[in-house]
């Protein structure tokens, strides 16, 4: 059933954020039937995925999260009646400016896992565990505030004039 | 400074036998703001629960951490156990180091190192948690029942026995619904009036009941124990003080040949009239669109012969606001019409079955009144066309029902069990007649259900033919049905002299108007919604509302009235108490950062968010802000993560709280 443990020279670090009645219970499920993925994900429960803010995934990317999931209630299912459906509206959105800003999208991983499917939790943790292992950490975002720091130092004429018009 | 305490649970051996607790424990307790953390065998126990607060009370704790199993399952133990202890409850948190941690790994090294990372996020959320009160809101023991059929009375008279007043609102002039309309009722053949009628006359006499026919739901405010409901009462005609029911009105009215919808068209009925001889109230209503006085002016006659002088013209509708604090909807079904294709409808029609143009093709309901003693043939099996009885009639299940391709794929559940019924009332009235029911499946789950079906095929000997009707079309007087029996793997033609189509059941024209007013969700095929399919059967996501009847789902009587008895313990329930208390996990808007944009307000799907106007001391309006009503919100935060300016704030989900844990990583 597991496979022969393997050593990695790279652990990813996910982040998941999902909605405390469907992907929360289903992620809890999992656990109560014992079932085993990859330790590199980290839950934060929300009360709905209608809650989270895209900023929340910046931050998380900020933070060294390597991949991010974002998981709720299958369409129809939300507890809060519609709160999903705003979610999904929103992130489709924000995938648009995630790629503009140069994310690589594979990083970011929308699913809709039911309280009842702890099989598909494991499936989708370990799926997305595999998939950003293989691309690697992400650096756009520690290479953007390494820049950052040094900005302050760089007086380019465009910078310069920028200030100016301030 | 916090001083935050952690306990690790060791949870028997099911958390540390992959996770090493003691070292969770010793490597949290350096974290900044933690003072306390300890470990232990089982901290829902009661001496683990003494432990906790203990701690509290000794150590001075200011929050807490418990790193256990899900807070699905312990969450408001631990959160009652720090209250005990004086904390408010919503500084405790839990860690999920269980179902989300040592459960699911088996290298203890990775294990103890994720849970200290889960414990770690935690200690940084519960610093940013903010004391929350319960939020307590009163509650006006009065009750709404929309809909006045079976599920309507029934809901109303329990509510009412508790002792609690119900307003009941009915559409049409009398209540009823659409078992007033039914012949006799399977499972046990008795007659519907007469278990009906003594309910109506119940809902009409009792003390705590006031009623409302002919008068349609306006407009719906409020919440949960404090809902204002405007009720539109439509002018009747007749003043129901005055009016004595004696039906002279009716007698003398020269307009006499309105098609009776009562009696599904079968029979006339005046201008002013009552829908059948039993209705409650028993006073009748002018219908202006028919009546002459209206129309050009002219006659007048039922007010020169109304003894007490209840006929009035002028009558104008009227506006009265309720103010409830639960809702019960009641508003039952219609069957889908072959007569004509409805706008809008899912259904695409039925062109093969002639569309309505052939008078004896009639559905279930024409059947119920053909079948009724009080129905416009005295209960005789009669053609509607030229009132000859059928010898030979067949009846054709699931129409529009479980056909996808023509829209519906549900069951309407009830046809099968009529259909029996009406083959035994046929035979107990045509003793040499013969019927024939084309069927899909025979669905009869219910108690005495399968053994009524039987009846009618061993006793009352019914033919059934297992196969779908591909056409019927009209050859003299007779009705050719063509269809095929997939048993035997034959064509079938049968020369009807009449044909009954189990047509589908659908939710009320309107229904997806009144869920509109109410605020409450229904499917694509306008059936309400419960809260849960399986455990919250009876209440509607939106608090305070509750669902009884075929409004919720094809329904029997039998499960409509389990329902209805249902729903109204729930509000008996709700009124058991003088003020609600809630979870405090509410939207609150930051007044001063509103822009007034109402981004918040589009995607609430609970009709939370109010608009409040703030003014300086002159009484000059400054601006127009949003305002959360905590009796409302459902609590999901999806006002929060729209909002452009960051001002509206999920209580116990505030963004503070959520970066502190990603910045904990
Ligand atoms: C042909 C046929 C035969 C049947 N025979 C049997 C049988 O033998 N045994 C059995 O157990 N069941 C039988 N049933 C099922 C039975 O009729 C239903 O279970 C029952 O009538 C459901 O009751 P209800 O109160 O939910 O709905 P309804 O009887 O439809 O009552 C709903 C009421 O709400 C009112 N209303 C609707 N909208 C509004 C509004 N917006 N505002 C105010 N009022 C409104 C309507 O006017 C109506 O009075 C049969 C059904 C059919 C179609
Ligand atoms: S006034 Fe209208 S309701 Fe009255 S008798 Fe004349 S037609 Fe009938
Ligand atoms: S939290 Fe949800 S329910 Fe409450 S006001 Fe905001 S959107 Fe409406």
């Amino acid at each position: 059933m597991h496979p022969e443990k393997q050593k990695h020279t790279f652990e990813p670090k996910i982040i998941a954020f999902v909605c405390t009645w469907c992907t929360y219970a289903g992620a809890d499920l999992a656990g109560t039937s014992r079932m085993q993925y990859p330790p590199n994900v980290r839950v934060l429960k929300f009360p709905c995925t209608g809650r989270i803010d895209p900023v929340f995934i910046l931050k998380a990317f900020q933070q060294g999260a390597d991949g991010v999931l974002v998981s709720g209630c299958h369409p129809g299912d939300c507890h809060y009646i519609a709160g999903n459906f705003h979610a999904r509206r929103r992130f489709a959105v924000f995938r648009k400016l995630l790629e503009f800003v140069g994310v690589d999208l594979n990083r970011l991983q929308f699913s809709w896992v039911s309280a009842a499917e702890g099989g598909k939790w494991v499936e989708v943790v370990t799926d997305l565990t595999e998939k950003v292992r293989a691309m690697g950490p992400m650096t756009e975002f520690r290479e953007l505030a390494l820049e950052e720091q040094w900005s302050g130092a760089i007086n380019t004429p465009e910078l310069e004039e920028a200030y100016n018009q301030i | 400074m916090s001083r935050i305490g952690v306990f690790i649970c060791h949870c028997g051996e099911n958390i540390s036998r992959t996770v090493d607790v003691e070292r969770v424990a010793r490597e949290v307790g350096l974290l900044p703001g933690v003072a306390f953390s300890t470990d232990y065998k089982y901290m829902c126990s009661d001496p683990g629960q003494n432990l906790l607060k203990k701690a509290i009370q000794e150590q001075k704790l200011s929050h807490v951490v418990v790193a256990a199993c899900s807070p699905r399952m312990h969450e408001r133990t631990f959160r009652k156990a720090v209250e005990a202890a004086g904390l408010n409850p919503f500084l405790c948190e839990m860690a999920n180091i269980r179902e989300h941690c040592s459960w699911v790994h088996e290298n203890k090294e990775e294990a103890t190192v994720k849970a200290v990372e889960i414990v770690g996020m935690m200690v940084e959320r519960v610093k940013k948690n903010r004391v929350l009160p319960t939020i307590t809101v009163p509650v006006t023991k009065r009750s709404l029942v929309i809909g006045g059929g079976i599920a309507g009375i029934q809901a109303a008279l329990d509510i009412a026995d508790a002792g609690h007043e119900v307003i009941l609102v009915e559409r049409e002039p009398s209540i009823g619904g659409h078992m007033a309309q039914l012949s006799e009722t399977f499972p046990t053949l008795d007659c519907s009036q007469c278990i009906m009628t003594p309910k109506m006359v119940d809902v009409a006499n009792h003390p705590k009941i006031r009623l409302y026919t002919y008068s349609e739901i306006e407009l719906v405010e409020g919440y949960i124990g404090n809902f204002q409901v405007t009720i539109r009462k439509k002018a009747r005609s007749v003043d129901e003080d005055k009016c004595t029911g004696c039906g002279v009105c009716m007698e003398k009215c020269p307009i006499r040949k309105i098609p009776n919808k009562f009696d599904c068209n079968l029979g006339m009925r005046p201008a002013i009239y009552v829908p059948f001889p039993q209705a409650v109230p028993n006073t009748p209503v002018i219908d202006r669109e028919n009546c002459t006085k209206f129309k050009t002016g002219k006659c007048g006659l039922c007010q020169k012969v109304c003894g007490p002088g209840a006929v009035d013209y002028e009558q104008e509708d009227r506006l009265i606001v309720e103010p409830v604090g639960a809702i019960v909807v009641a508003t039952g079904f219609d069957l889908y019409n072959i007569t004509e294709k409805p706008k809008g409808s899912m259904i695409k029609g039925y062109g093969e079955f002639g569309h309505g143009k052939i008078p004896d093709v009639i559905d279930g309901m024409t059947f119920e009144r053909l079948a009724s003693a009080s129905g416009p043939t005295g209960g005789k099996i009669l053609r509607p066309s030229d009132g000859k009885e059928p010898k030979q009639i067949v009846f054709i299940q699931c129409i529009g029902s479980r056909a996808r391709e023509k829209g519906i794929s549900y069951c309407s559940k009830v046809c099968c069990m009529y259909t029996a019924k009406h083959t035994m009332l046929y035979h107990h009235k045509v003793h040499d007649g013969q019927a024939y029911v084309f069927f899909m499946d025979a669905r009869t789950p219910g108690k005495a259900y399968d053994e009524f079906w039987r009846r009618s095929i061993e006793e009352e000997e019914a033919v059934y033919i297992r196969g779908m009707v591909s056409r019927l079309y009209q050859k003299g007087d007779k009705i050719v049905v063509m269809g095929s029996d997939i048993a035997v793997g034959v064509q079938v033609e049968i020369e009807a002299d009449m044909v009954v189509l189990a047509t589908a059941v659908q939710p009320q024209a309107g229904a997806d108007a009144l869920a509109q007013k109410l605020g409450i969700s229904y499917d694509k095929y306008n059936f309400y919604s419960e809260a849960h399919a399986k455990l919250r059967p009876v209440e509607c996501a939106t608090a305070g509302i509750y669902l009884a009847g075929a409004c919720q789902g094809p329904k029997d009587i039998p499960d409509t009235v389990s329902q209805a008895s249902a729903a109204a313990a729930k509000v008996m329930t709700l009124f058991a108490k003088d003020k609600l208390e809630r979870e405090p996990i509410v939207a609150r808007v930051r007044e001063a950062g509103c822009v007034g944009c109402f981004a918040c307000k589009k995607v609430c799907a609970y009709g939370a968010v109010e608009e409040k106007e703030i003014r300086d001391r002159q009484g000059n309006l400054i601006k127009v802000v949003a305002y959360v009503n905590p009796g409302v919100c459902g609590g999901c935060g999806t006002c929060q993560a729209t909002c452009p300016s960051k001002c509206v704030e999920l209580d116990g989900y505030t963004d503070e709280q959520i970066v502190a844990m990603i910045e904990a990583l």
